[in-house]
């Protein structure tokens, strides 16, 4: 049987097409998932796009996160279904309390889009067991609403869990928190990133890397092997 | 207040209308009262004031925009040519790709932010409506001197307002241009290109045809926002009780657009669609008088079923409000529940406002009385044509004698060595990645090259790899010294950026940024412009498919330059094949190709170095470029060059530094017999490119270049961490990549 990976449109959702590309290359079923709609029609993970879904209205992720597909996303994920949130997608996991933290505006106020490098700080999730732990790699970064933040408390509890999924290195681009770049649920199986895996997984596209293959062929095997 | 309905009209022939201030001359309201028979009521006047204006009938320029039809080369490429809301061209596999190149100058002076994201907008509906799916925006950006106070108000809020609407509507801005230049100061030009793909058989044309069918008015509500110099209507002439200032410029909505780019492509892919049209410039006036000037002519129109975002708007106002964001559709009557299930299905309002009729008559109605009943084409496409005067500028001759090769030369290697330091960090030629990293170039994962390559290329068949690139050029330095020959330039770089990324130029799409039509100087610019560049398509075989005339760039005397901007699009059988412009290995030969003369007369060095415009512009050889053109294409397909770059202002210089730079290794460079070290480095010879050939393929490649006619010099090697020319200077890449990436963010950040 071949594993399904979902990837859910929103109104104003961008890179979901990225999203399905991406999930086809490693080798998985691409399975488009409509806002509307709460059946997840057997997918065995998830993936929520980058984008602005609701024109980031309110605030980024705020709207997306009571849309009805959500409801059924955020039970299974509770019950240790895979969920990758990208940039967009990310905000709405912590809009959904699926992950801690919020994203603030970029310290330097403008948009940016950058081939950013990245050091993989876990790699035992469900989305980065293709990585070394300590591995750098360059992931594509565009947002404009990108700055990690948290409580001290709850940035002291993920380092020791070891849940900082991935940090910036070779500075920070935009005032993220300890250089925050992506996290982890304490039982792994949920991640969110800001910077765009879709984004390098072809040697042609984009910036010529296919460093955020791992991110999909990772999910594939466990998945496989589950 | 009585309403100003047609049979008010006919009762009170002698009632005074606002025409002057609307910007109707004299003889245009003659006009319009001949061909109604009668005086037109504030409706009618509304909607002719502005389908007759400047921006929507073409009517100083459209007799010298005739050329670019009648001068049109043969091209099996075109499917759909001028006239349309934008022109198709086939790339081959079935596929067909649409692109425009619009101004929204104006507005973006006035409201940057706003200015420039409708800018964007505006052109990404003109491509929806021909059934393409929107794959990428490019925007070509000139402003006042980058030190000027004003400059920093406007630069960074049209970079603000591209990068907020694109970046929202997901589309990757893969190029353009910026350049700054004191005659932009009070008229700086924001352009917006839009390219979008589709299948041949989901091409989709502008009209209304077939009795009984409906028409459909969706996206956003319709606010008072964008009425314009127009804005008289909300005074006392019509109804003293209303709010009088509206503002000009309309607010984009980048949300409300995505949701319309996919309810409007689904509606397509489900054949529900007989019809369409956006609306942009002069809003329901345009979009109704249109839609049925294109069909058999009749239309009804119930105006009060228009969804408002303002109740008080008098129908003038609805019928002349540019709000954002809003499409109309041609629907049959069995389709019209399907058509409204999408729009739901996307959360976008839509309304039956009318229907087709077999009349030949646009009726609109409001409160049940008859407010408009005109011919549509009399609205839409019979507007006044001008033959305006035209005189070559008394200035022109002095200009043209102030020759550029006069200009002092560097005396040594040291000298050398700081012109070329001096220009690299110039802000026309220091780099751009400040502004370019604010747009997103990676959403729908196609984008095989961006900014700041010489053209953009997408992707746009996943197996094949059939591609396409993009390039948008001009100079308004040389055009200001010869605009006929300015405009062909345009052209000529422009092709030669596409074929420099291995892309076949198939066609064209121009921006003609000008000053005042009324000034007998600037209208001889224009036509000049028009001229050389409909001259340049048919020798180059490259069809203009379409474009957009912004005048009156002009405050008070002080006009700009004249701009013409052309867009050149390239096809591409394998992206795979692609050559980018980073010099990226070491020990690849370096070729100039091309001939290269004492041409300096609008150079970048000319400026920077001298402050000097004069002279004239260097020489084009269009067959030249097209030579150029197959070699490097020839190149790319067979595996014969791995690094291209197209010489333009800088010249050689600027082009290596940036190959350089990209690619992280050094060039040395060794002068050749015969040319000064001014004319090698600085000059800007047309049909030129820099080029890294492996070792391997030297022979193959010199070869082709000798039978084939094209000059070839080899002026170096890629080696080393600096730029140097040997005996003359050497530039460390460190000291290069710190002057050419500080200034933007400096001036700006």
């Amino acid at each position: 049987m071949t594993t399904r990976i979902g990837v859910v449109t929103f109104p104003g959702s961008l890179d979901d097409r990225d999203a399905l590309r991406a999930v086809k290359l490693a080798g998985a079923e691409p399975v488009s998932l409509w806002h509307r709609d709460k059946d997840l029609h057997q997918v065995d993970a998830v993936v929520l796009p980058g984008g602005f879904s609701y024109g980031d209205y309110l605030r980024a992720g705020a709207i997306s996160r009571f849309s009805p597909v959500m409801e059924t996303v955020i039970g299974q994920a509770k019950a240790g279904m895979p969920v990758l949130g990208i940039c967009n997608g990310f905000q709405v996991l912590t809009e959904s309390h699926l992950l801690p933290g919020a994203m603030l505006r970029n310290n330097h106020l403008h948009f940016i889009c950058k081939d950013q490098k990245l050091r993989v700080e876990n790699a035992d999730t469900a989305w980065t067991a293709d990585y070394e732990s300590g591995q750098e790699i360059y992931i594509p970064l565009k947002n404009i609403d990108g700055r990690y933040t948290a409580d001290e408390r709850t940035l002291d509890e993920l380092e020791a869990e070891g849940r900082v999924a991935f940090r910036y290195v070779d500075g920070n681009p935009n005032g993220s928190l300890r250089d925050i770049a992506g996290i982890t649920n304490a039982a792994g199986n949920v991640v969110g990133l800001m910077p765009h895996p879709e984004h390098a997984v072809e040697p042609l596209i984009g910036t010529g890397r296919t460093d955020g293959l791992g991110f999909f062929t990772s999910i594939l095997k466990r998945l496989v092997s589950a | 207040m009585t309403l100003d309905s047609v049979k008010h009209a006919e009762q009170t022939p002698e009632t005074e209308l606002p025409w002057a201030e609307l910007g109707l001359k004299e003889n245009e309201y003659a006009q319009i009262r001949e061909i109604l028979g009668r005086r037109p009521t504030g409706a009618e006047l509304a909607m002719y004031s502005v389908m007759w204006s400047e921006h929507c009938s073409y009517k100083s320029s459209k007799v010298h925009l005739k050329q670019f039809g009648d001068k049109a080369p043969a091209s099996d490429a075109m499917l759909v040519g001028i006239g349309e809301q934008a022109g198709v061209v086939d790339v081959g596999q079935g596929y067909a790709v649409t692109f425009k190149v619009e101004s929204h100058n104006h507005p973006s002076y006035v409201e940057p932010y706003q200015g420039a994201a409708t800018g964007i907008g505006g052109i990404v509906r003109d491509i929806i409506a021909m059934g393409a799916r929107p794959v990428a925006v490019m925007d070509p950006l000139r402003f006042g001197a980058a030190d000027h106070p004003d400059t920093k108000r406007v630069l960074p809020g049209v970079v603000a307002g591209i990068g907020g609407y694109g970046n929202c509507l997901g589309l990757p801005n893969i190029g353009g241009e910026v350049v700054f230049d004191d005659c932009y100061q009070g008229n700086p030009l924001v352009n917006a290109l839009c390219v979008g793909v589709m299948k041949h058989e989901d091409i989709h044309l502008a009209k209304a045809a077939g009795v009984g069918n409906k028409v459909i008015l969706y996206g956003a509500r319709t606010g008072g926002d964008g009425i314009g110099g127009a804005s008289i209507l909300a005074s006392e002439t019509f109804d003293s009780s209303k709010p009088s200032k509206r503002p000009a410029v309309q607010v984009g909505d980048p949300f409300q657009e995505k949701l319309l780019i996919e309810c409007t492509l689904e509606a397509f892919a489900e054949d529900l669609v007989v019809g369409i049209q956006d609306l942009g410039a002069a809003g329901l006036s345009c979009a109704t008088s249109e839609l049925a000037s294109n069909g058999t002519g009749g239309m009804r129109v119930e105006l009060d079923d228009v969804p408002l975002r303002d109740s008080t708007l008098s129908p003038e106002e609805i019928l002349m409000s540019e709000s954002q964001e809003r499409m109309c559709a041609v629907v049959e009557p069995g389709k019209v529940d399907k058509f409204l299930a999408i729009c739901e299905k996307w959360d976008v309002i839509a309304t039956v406002i009318g229907e087709v009729t077999d009349g030949d008559r646009l009726e609109i109605f409001w409160h049940g009385e008859q407010i408009v009943d005109v011919p549509p084409r009399t609205v839409a496409h019979d507007g006044p044509v001008y033959e305006r005067p035209m005189a070559r500028p008394e200035w022109l001759d002095a200009l043209q004698a102030d020759d550029a090769s006069k200009l002092a030369r560097a005396a040594d290697g040291d000298e050398l060595r700081g012109q070329v330091l001096k220009l690299v960090a110039s802000p026309n030629q220091a780099d751009k990645s400040w502004i370019t990293s604010q747009y997103d170039r990676f959403v729908l994962g196609n984008t095989v090259l961006s900014q700041p390559e010489d053209s953009g290329m997408i992707r746009i068949d996943d197996e094949t790899g059939l591609g396409v690139a993009i390039s948008t050029d001009g100079n308004g330095r040389y055009a200001k010294l010869d605009p006929y020959q300015g405009a062909q330039l345009a052209l000529a770089e422009s092709y030669r950026n596409v074929a420099a990324t291995g892309a076949k130029p198939l066609a064209i799409t121009d921006c003609l940024n000008f000053p005042s039509p009324e000034d007998p100087a600037g209208m001889w610019q224009f036509a000049e412009a028009c001229k050389g560049l409909a001259d340049g398509c048919l020798e180059l075989g490259t069809p203009v498919t379409g474009g957009n005339v912004s005048l009156y760039n002009q405050t008070g005397d002080a006009a700009i330059h004249p701009t013409p901007v052309v867009g050149v699009l390239g096809v591409i059988d394998d992206v795979a094949r692609r050559t980018p412009m980073a010099f990226a290995e070491e020990g690849q030969l370096l070729y100039l190709l091309g001939d290269t003369r004492e041409e300096f007369g609008g150079s970048a060095w000319s400026d920077v170095i001298h402050g000097h415009l004069g002279g004239q512009p260097p020489a084009v050889d269009l067959e030249r470029e097209r030579l150029l053109g197959e070699i490097l294409i020839s190149a790319s397909r067979d595996g014969m060059i791995d690094a291209a770059h197209d010489l333009s202002d800088g010249g050689l210089i600027q082009a290596v530094v940036e190959s350089c730079l990209k690619g992280g290794h050094g060039a040395r460079l060794v002068l050749p017999d015969g040319l000064d070290a001014t004319t090698f480095l600085f000059s800007e010879s047309q049909g030129r490119a820099v080029v890294a050939v492996p070792r391997s393929e030297e022979l193959r490649f010199t070869d082709m270049c000798g039978a084939r006619g094209l000059p070839a010099t080899r002026i170096g090697v890629v080696d080393g961490d600096a730029v140097e020319l040997q005996g003359q200077f050497s530039l460390p890449l460190s000291e290069l990549r710190s002057v050419w990436e500080a200034t933007i963010p400096a001036l700006f950040g």
